[in-house]
């Protein structure tokens, strides 16, 4: 009988699955476990119950959330803040857990670490507690963000029950326009399905489009499945994925690394094989893109104008609507390019790698910032290759600072926050009330477009600035 | 985990779909306080007045919500951040059930991990059950039965990972029921080894 066909899912679930429970849930096995420094409530249940770290060998650890951006000279002025990255070190060091620490040269966003690193590969299933371990799925791996009591489940055990979830196959097919970048069709895929449309679904991103885009595009796309409501996002892996991965520190070597890439070969889905939903989109009708509401839903061309809740027929979209619109100091009908800003951030786990700097710089270049600025590498090696190439030198000569790996701005923990009120033209990937600082008001958008926003002084469209 | 079998008591409506995780907890109240603390913090950005944007007060602060153990929330309620706190910060309101068209899905496996019941309605239920328990009349949530009872009376079924279900009204201890199958991982990540040698040479 001939067997039936596969999705890169169903390989990467069928390949880990331990055992089951007559309810269909299975116990999974994880091949990298990925911690930070939220990671002490896990620690602190093993402790209360006695329990080991299964395998430390495959457990690592990152300081990135709470971390400073602005100044390593001296220790962490917060107390609470300091004692949360030197926790994560000593768990760690108890454990025999590899740590990147704030002394470590490799130090970043895990999420932009471990890809860099090698620890990423294909067909892993890869955890951590944190949403955006969707971010993996770059490679064909399962990557998804777990809790507390999930993690301290895995360090104990090296599984994890879990019910498969359904697939949602995106196909964007097509050329992607000037100055249009992965940012701008992940904006544009979540505002088409919504922030709840993939809920139970792993998202399979396929089509030319997908197939174009360098790995650190892939890396965004993937990182923003969860805006989408997903429980991961996944590119199957191909030539682009091996060339990226050769010579990476854990990556295997040698005969172990030909060795592996025969086997990442077969990890597409199969000719015919069955998704629970299909959506396609046309890469050329994607536009540079910008949110205007307080989820990543709200994403529109950047030559669109406010929406007016007037026009909205659903009641209760319609005062979600006002309430965006309120909180954001918006007014219906307001073309999105006449929006003035505050400040602008570049960096976070979505849009802090080399090519994402290097997009932004070469807006920069030349130009001066009319608002204040923040630009934060993804980790120590991406830092080190933006200022080989001068691209530290482009920021500040432009008048934006210069930070130090991690997570930053994007979560408003460390340091850096959007005043109250104010509104920030930002690459991370949340704009949720609040979530750059107290009452901050956050506009989503790509590296060159969060980098136009900084000479202008408003939203803009990158094309027209390009054009000058 | 503390076991769930049955909540009686007002319920109160808070329908706003694609409520996130760091509405109910913000970040900042995750680093040196105790779990049995956050509820205090719970829904902060709504409950803080600010001049620039004053904010309405949440209903869970009137009566006759305030110490309600049962939410009504609308669809993708949890959305968002992997934070466990957001369930913590909902017990500590008093919360001990959560009804909702859907949740996001890491922040309703952190539920069922700490005896907070999420309850799946389809939405016309749902807007049913929202409209009669406005007033503050008692709803049952009953995992025995698996129905929700409305003011009114009537008997709503929902669904449960039955696994899950028994977790709950057991109170059971996940990590403990895995670790006896020990043997069985072990066998499995020893074949896997030779399998894939490349996920193992970390070192």
């Amino acid at each position: 009988m001939t067997p039936q066909p596969r999705t890169l899912l169903d390989k990467v679930w069928d390949a880990h699955v331990m055992a089951t429970r007559p309810d269909g849930q299975a116990l999974l096995a994880i091949d990298r476990h990925l911690l930070h420094e939220g990671s002490f409530h896990a620690f602190g249940m093993l402790d209360h119950a006695g329990r080991a770290i299964r395998r430390p060998e495959l457990t690592f650890a990152v300081a990135d959330h709470y971390v400073p951006s602005r100044d390593r000279s001296g220790p962490i002025p917060d107390p609470e803040i300091a004692t949360m990255v030197s926790t994560l070190a000593a768990n760690a060091g108890r454990h025999g857990i590899r740590h990147f620490g704030l002394d470590d040269r490799q130090q970043g966003i895990v999420h932009v670490l471990a890809p860099e690193q090698g620890l990423t590969l294909p067909g892993l299933t890869i955890v951590c507690g944190d949403s955006h371990t969707s971010t993996h799925g770059a490679f064909g791996a399962l990557g998804f963000g777990i809790g507390a009591t999930e993690v301290a489940h895995v360090l104990a055990t090296q599984a994890l029950w879990q019910r498969r979830p359904k697939t949602l196959r995106v196909d964007i097919d097509g050329v992607l326009g000037p100055h249009v970048t992965a940012k701008d069709v992940i904006l544009a895929i979540i505002a088409r399905i919504g922030a709840g449309g993939a809920v139970g679904h792993v998202l399979d991103y396929a089509g030319s489009a997908i197939r174009g885009l360098s790995m650190e595009g892939r890396l965004t796309i993937c990182n923003m499945s969860i805006e989408a409501g997903a429980r991961a996002g996944m590119i199957a892996p191909d030539d682009t994925t091996f060339a990226f991965l050769e010579g990476r520190a854990y990556a295997p070597k040698g005969a172990l690394f030909a060795q592996a890439v025969a086997a990442w070969r077969q990890l597409p889905s199969d000719e015919g094989a069955r998704f629970d939903r299909e959506v396609t989109l046309d890469a050329s009708a994607i536009a540079p893109t910008v949110t205007w509401g307080t989820s990543p839903e709200t994403a529109l061309p950047v030559t669109a104008a406010v929406p007016d809740p007037g026009a909205e027929s659903d009641p209760t979209k319609a005062g979600q609507m006002r309430a965006m619109l309120d909180y954001m100091g918006l007014t219906p009908g307001t073309p999105l390019e006449s929006i003035a800003i505050d400040r602008v951030f570049i960096g976070s786990c979505t849009n802090s790698r080399i090519e994402d700097l290097r997009a932004a710089a070469g807006v920069l270049r030349g130009q001066t910032a009319t608002v204040p600025g923040l630009v934060v590498p993804g980790s120590g090696p991406v830092r080190r290759q933006a200022e080989a190439e001068g691209l530290d030198q482009v920021f500040r000569d432009a008048g934006l600072d210069w930070g130090e790996p991690g997570c930053s701005m994007c979560v408003g923990i460390n340091g850096d926050l959007v005043p109250a009120g104010e509104r920030c033209a930002s690459t991370t990937n949340r704009n949720f009330p609040g979530r750059q600082g107290p009452n901050a008001r956050t506009h989503l958008m790509s590296p060159a477009m969060a980098a136009a926003a900084a000479v202008t002084g408003r939203l803009t469209d990158i094309r027209r600035l390009r054009r000058r | 985990m503390q076991p769930f079998m049955t909540v009686s008591g007002p319920a109160a409506p808070l329908l706003e779909p694609n409520i996130n995780t760091d509405i109910i907890i913000r970040i900042e109240r995750l680093t040196g306080m105790p779990r049995s603390e956050l509820g205090a913090y719970a829904f902060e950005v709504w409950r803080t007045p600010s001049k620039d944007l004053p904010k309405p007060n949440l209903i869970l602060d009137r009566p006759p919500f305030r110490n309600a153990p049962i939410l009504i929330a609308g669809r993708n309620f949890g959305c968002g951040s992997s934070r466990e706190a957001a369930v913590w910060a909902l017990m500590g309101l008093g919360l001990r059930a959560v009804i909702a068209e859907s949740f996001g899905d890491i922040f309703l496996n952190n539920c069922f991990q700490n005896g907070l019941l999420p309850v799946v309605l389809p939405k016309d239920s749902l807007d049913r059950l929202a409209g009669e328990a406005a007033t503050g009349d008692s709803v049952t949530v009953d995992l025995v039965a698996c129905v929700v009872r409305t003011p009114s009376g009537e008997a709503i079924p929902f669904t449960v990972d039955p696994q899950r279900r028994q977790a709950l009204l057991d109170g059971l201890d996940e990590i403990g029921a895995t670790l006896k199958r020990d043997s069985e991982i072990a066998a499995w990540q020893s074949r896997d080894r030779a399998a894939r040698p490349w996920i193992w040479a970390t070192g």
